[in-house]
């Protein structure tokens, strides 16, 4: 095994995978930013490293200094966690060329699912279905409209290389798509260093469900079942929960299938996720890849009893899975909450000094948690905050230890979006399942 | 006179407008960029720009000034 890892991240994510390196014995080496200095993630570490200014462009996606520090630690791998580096084919190409294992799939599979469009046409050729749209960019707003008239609104006005909620808009009228198209391709430009665009057709009534996968050098390609991830709030997810409650167990299968398949026709390696949105009628559809670990990965290794970040370490140091398809199944529910630092009503972030944490505690709840008391969250990163994982016997169960949970989880000094995420866990709704990607939308946004 | 605060803490990503412009109500006067979010800021009464206190790039707290405008 890795004798020493890198982690080119911050917050809960470094925390987490710090955890894992070190009941394996793995020497850990973080990384921060002058904004991090206080962060408990640079005292965990057996070592810390400043890389720079708060910005992340400044330090985190600083490619040259991370890279520096890890050859001036000797650090034999690095695990770049989600977000920031995790999905950028020249640092994993880079630290390849210094003779540094990149804890995640090769160059090759970051660039196939890197762009949507791409990505589109991997998966319809792989024969997994995709959501009808444009098979090409789009230039510009008139050529939106064009065929946006021809499929009818609404439609999806999507960035071929967008993430996390950003460049993607529905749009209902021309009037909106001109609009729409220049600032989504500006905002486009501006994040990721690509304004392409295409369209989707609007999946009706759609749930958001993904398959993890785990793949190995070896050709060896299994699935952790999946994840339903509706509630969202400007496209990001809000609440997760595994196994899904949309899906019947045909369903279940076909996708996981579907996800091997897709894996395979990239020669995937180490952990990726497939997300697909799913109608009612139990029609499935590739949304897109994420070749990393993913933010909700919890509740998955809640359900199995796999450790993900163990995986995905053996696997990188060329490993066989040790784990057989036959090996896994569901055991018992698990929700996942992300604790934001923002307004529950407006979303607006909420950055300041967290004047006193109080968290539940419970054999069933689990923490990945990025700040502490007396601990100033900036406005330079994502407002994830903390993550509540709580798990139950079913479904139910997990619903009214999720709701326990959250009336003992006090954040002081700055807003959070507890209320939220109150409301969503007692609401009939959810309980039922009824976890529209427009759950917020329909069932708690419309009653204040 | 009218003072234009910020709501949240946060960097200044645009300056929209430039001091002497006439502007609207609920026209975009800067835009803020805090937590991966940006958040633009409108002016709640019309009138002239008469002094902008930030510069693209500076990092306001909730409640400072961002323009007088009359």
């Amino acid at each position: 095994m890795f004798k020493s890892v890198l982690i080119a991240n911050r917050g809960e994510i470094a925390r987490r995978i710090i955890k894992t390196c070190k009941r394996l014995n793995i020497r850990t080496i973080a990384v921060y930013s002058e904004a991090d200095q206080d962060s408990p993630h640079v005292h965990e570490a057996d070592e810390a490293h400043l890389i720079g200014p708060p910005r992340v462009s400044d330090s985190y996606l600083n490619v040259d200094k991370v890279i520096e520090v890890a050859k001036e630690t000797k650090a034999e791998a690095i695990h770049p966690g989600y977000g920031l580096l995790s999905e950028n084919t020249d640092f994993s190409k880079r630290i390849q060329d210094e003779g540094i294992t990149f804890i995640g799939p090769d160059p090759y599979a970051i660039e196939q699912m890197g762009s949507k469009l791409t990505a589109r046409k991997t998966m319809d050729q792989a024969g997994v279905p995709i959501i009808p749209g444009t098979q090409d960019a789009i230039a510009n707003a008139e050529e939106a409209i064009d065929y946006a008239n021809k499929i009818g609104y609404p439609v999806m006005l999507k960035a071929s290389h967008g993430g996390g909620g950003i460049g993607m808009q529905i749009v209902n009228s021309d009037e909106e798509l001109t609009k729409a198209f220049e600032s989504n391709a500006r905002r486009a430009e501006q994040f990721f260093g690509n304004g392409t665009m295409f369209i989707e057709k609007v999946i009706e009534h759609a749930h958001h469900v993904e398959i993890q996968l785990l793949a190995d050098h070896h050709g060896n390609v299994i699935h952790l079942f999946d994840r339903e991830c509706s509630v969202q709030r400007r496209h990001q997810k809000v609440i997760e929960e595994a196994p899904s409650p949309l899906l019947t167990e045909e369903t279940r299968e076909r996708m996981a299938d579907a996800a091997i398949k897709a894996a395979k026709a990239i020669d995937y390696k180490n952990a990726g996720t497939i997300e697909f949105l799913v109608d009612e009628d139990q029609n499935f559809y590739f949304l897109e890849m994420n070749t990393r670990l993913q933010v909700e990965h919890p509740v998955t290794e809640k359900i199995t009893g796999v450790d993900l970040v163990e995986q995905q370490l053996n696997v990188a140091y060329g490993k066989v899975l040790s784990i057989k398809q036959e090996d896994l199944m569901i055991n018992g529910h698990s929700i996942e909450a992300r604790i934001y630092a923002e307004d529950p009503k407006t979303f607006f972030p909420s950055p300041g000094t967290i004047t006193d944490l109080k968290l539940p505690e419970g054999d069933h709840i689990r923490h990945d948690v990025a700040v502490k008391a007396n601990y100033q969250v900036t406005p330079y990163y994502d407002p994830m905050i903390a993550k509540l994982i709580v798990t139950g016997d079913t479904r139910l169960d997990a619903i009214e230890k999720m709701k326990d949970a959250l009336d003992g989880y006090h954040v002081e000094g700055i807003k959070t979006n507890i209320p939220l995420l109150k409301d969503v866990v007692v609401s009939e709704a959810f309980k039922e399942g009824h976890t529209r990607t427009s759950f917020i939308q329909d069932h708690i946004l419309i009653n204040q | 006179m009218n003072q234009l605060v910020a709501n949240m803490a946060g960097n200044v990503w645009k300056v929209v407008v430039s001091e002497g412009d006439q502007v609207n109500s609920g026209d975009d006067i800067v835009i803020l960029e805090s937590m991966k979010m940006e958040i633009p800021i409108a002016a709640e009464a019309g009138g002239s720009i008469k002094e902008l206190k930030v510069n693209e790039g500076d990092f306001v707290n909730e409640g400072d000034v961002i323009a007088i405008i009359e």
